[in-house]
């Protein structure tokens, strides 16, 4: 089971907790298991291509990660929004 | 007392007043959240509400009061697995019976029979989106404009920038094209009528003759008097023909407001002067009505959906706000103008009601 810290907004959907475990060999069947355990984030993170949104940062063990990214049992997985904004925002 | 639902840049604004004075804010929610669109549902009392963030992405969003709690409605995506996402929600609009639809990019509608808490997909246009590959305006393949046909709850036209008029009469069934003589410009002069994309900016129905329709395209203002299956244009004395929003007047089915824009090279209000153009002949001719709007140094961008009316006949009100974050209004059907609100953060969308 990894541990999950979910960031901003997000972790109010996401239960609230600042860190949970979840089950998964990539960030994408984690993110799955999260929606699972907590419907309120299906398509916050994830869209319905099953990518992780442009603006939504997933780090494994401090490194960026994708939707592919392996995921070991006691990795840290963080999940926040990203830096964005400037010419449009 | 009147009602304006303003989406911005920086959240929804609620406000009200009389027209004639200075409207009153009367609640912000979603602050810094884009707000695409809002409007109060007149069957159920709801308001609903679309924001895109650049890091969540669309969502629909319902209340009893705007300032109260909000509930984020279900169904608002596409099919899982697929190879594209919902970028946006452009539009609401209550149609027959209790229904309300929902229209956006990439050019998709979806329909909710309980006052907007879960929503559908009409899969059938999405068919034809997949099939035909829809070419997309410059601000994404949207589905901004949805009208209704009244007491005819199965007849429903949608126009998509890029895809043109659509139009349907079994309740979303079956979809065939409209907007025959609609010319573009921006394609050769012998591109087949069939093929080429269609850059629709806005289209409403009339509504005591729904086979009239008015269609604000991206150049050419055009009138359809077979419900939109056929088009014939109507923008000859407008100081450009170029614009997004466009306001009818229930009472009269031969009045269409629009808003002009110099071109889509300059999009701001022509020789920095405000006004909003009227037709009460179906398009034959256009009278200014500029009375109580900035007239020097104002270059202005109205957005499509930024124009909205409440009443109508000789109470007839309209609304429009602009990105300069500008709120005007007219008590008598334009005759003249006051302001209603200024400084807001750039206004996207407008509906009024009341």
């Amino acid at each position: 089971m990894a541990l999950v810290c979910v960031h901003g907004p997000l972790r109010k959907l996401a239960g609230g907790r600042a860190e949970q475990e979840l089950g998964g060999t990539t960030v994408e069947e984690l993110l799955r298991e999260l929606e699972h355990e907590h419907p309120a984030v299906a398509g916050w993170i994830l869209d319905e291509r099953g990518a992780i949104r442009r603006h939504i940062n997933v780090f494994v063990n401090g490194e960026r990660g994708g939707e592919r990214t392996a995921v070991g049992s006691a990795d840290r997985v963080e999940i926040l929004p990203a830096i964005t904004g400037g010419a449009v925002i | 007392m009147t009602e304006l639902l303003l989406g911005t840049k920086k959240g929804l604004f609620a406000l009200e007043g009389e027209p004639g004075s200075e409207f009153e804010v009367t609640c912000r929610a979603f602050a810094g959240e884009p707000i695409d669109f809002a409007m109060r549902d007149p069957g159920s009392g709801r308001v609903i509400a679309t924001s895109t963030s650049p890091f969540y992405g669309p969502k629909i969003w319902f209340a009893d009061d705007p300032a109260g709690e909000w509930t984020q409605a279900e169904g608002v995506a596409l099919p899982e697995g697929g190879d594209e996402a919902l970028q946006r929600i452009w539009v609401i609009v209550a149609g027959e019976g209790g229904s309300l639809y929902a229209g956006g990019d990439p050019g998709v509608l979806f329909d909710s029979r309980d006052g907007g808490a879960t929503w559908e997909l009409n899969r059938a246009l999405r068919e034809h989106r997949v099939d035909e590959d829809w070419q997309p305006g410059g601000g994404g393949l949207c589905l901004h404009s949805i009208v209704p046909w009244p007491g005819e709850p199965d007849k429903l036209a949608v126009a998509v920038s890029a895809a043109g008029v659509w139009l349907t009469d079994d309740h979303g069934e079956t979809w065939r094209k409209g907007n025959r003589g609609i010319a573009a410009r921006y394609v050769p002069e012998d591109a087949s009528e069939d093929s080429s994309p269609l850059c629709v900016h806005r289209m409403e129905r009339a509504r005591r003759d729904p086979r009239r329709m008015f269609i604000q395209f991206h150049g050419g203002v055009y009138r359809s008097d077979d419900a939109g299956q056929s088009c014939s244009e109507i923008g000859s004395g407008l100081p450009s023909d170029f614009g997004f929003p466009l306001a009818l007047d229930p009472s009269d089915p031969d009045s269409a407001y629009v808003i002009p824009l110099t071109g889509d090279f300059d999009r701001v209000t022509p020789e920095g002067h405000v006004r909003v153009y009227e037709t009460r002949d179906g398009g034959v001719t256009w009278t200014p009505r500029g009375e109580g709007l900035p007239a020097e140094q104002a270059y202005l961008t109205v957005l499509r959906r930024a124009f909205d009316r409440a009443g109508e006949g000789s109470s007839l009100q309209l609304y429009f706000g602009a990105t300069s974050g500008d709120v005007f209004g007219s008590g008598d059907a334009g005759g003249s103008w006051f302001t209603a609100a200024t400084r807001l953060p750039p206004v996207f969308s407008v509906t009024a009601s009341g």
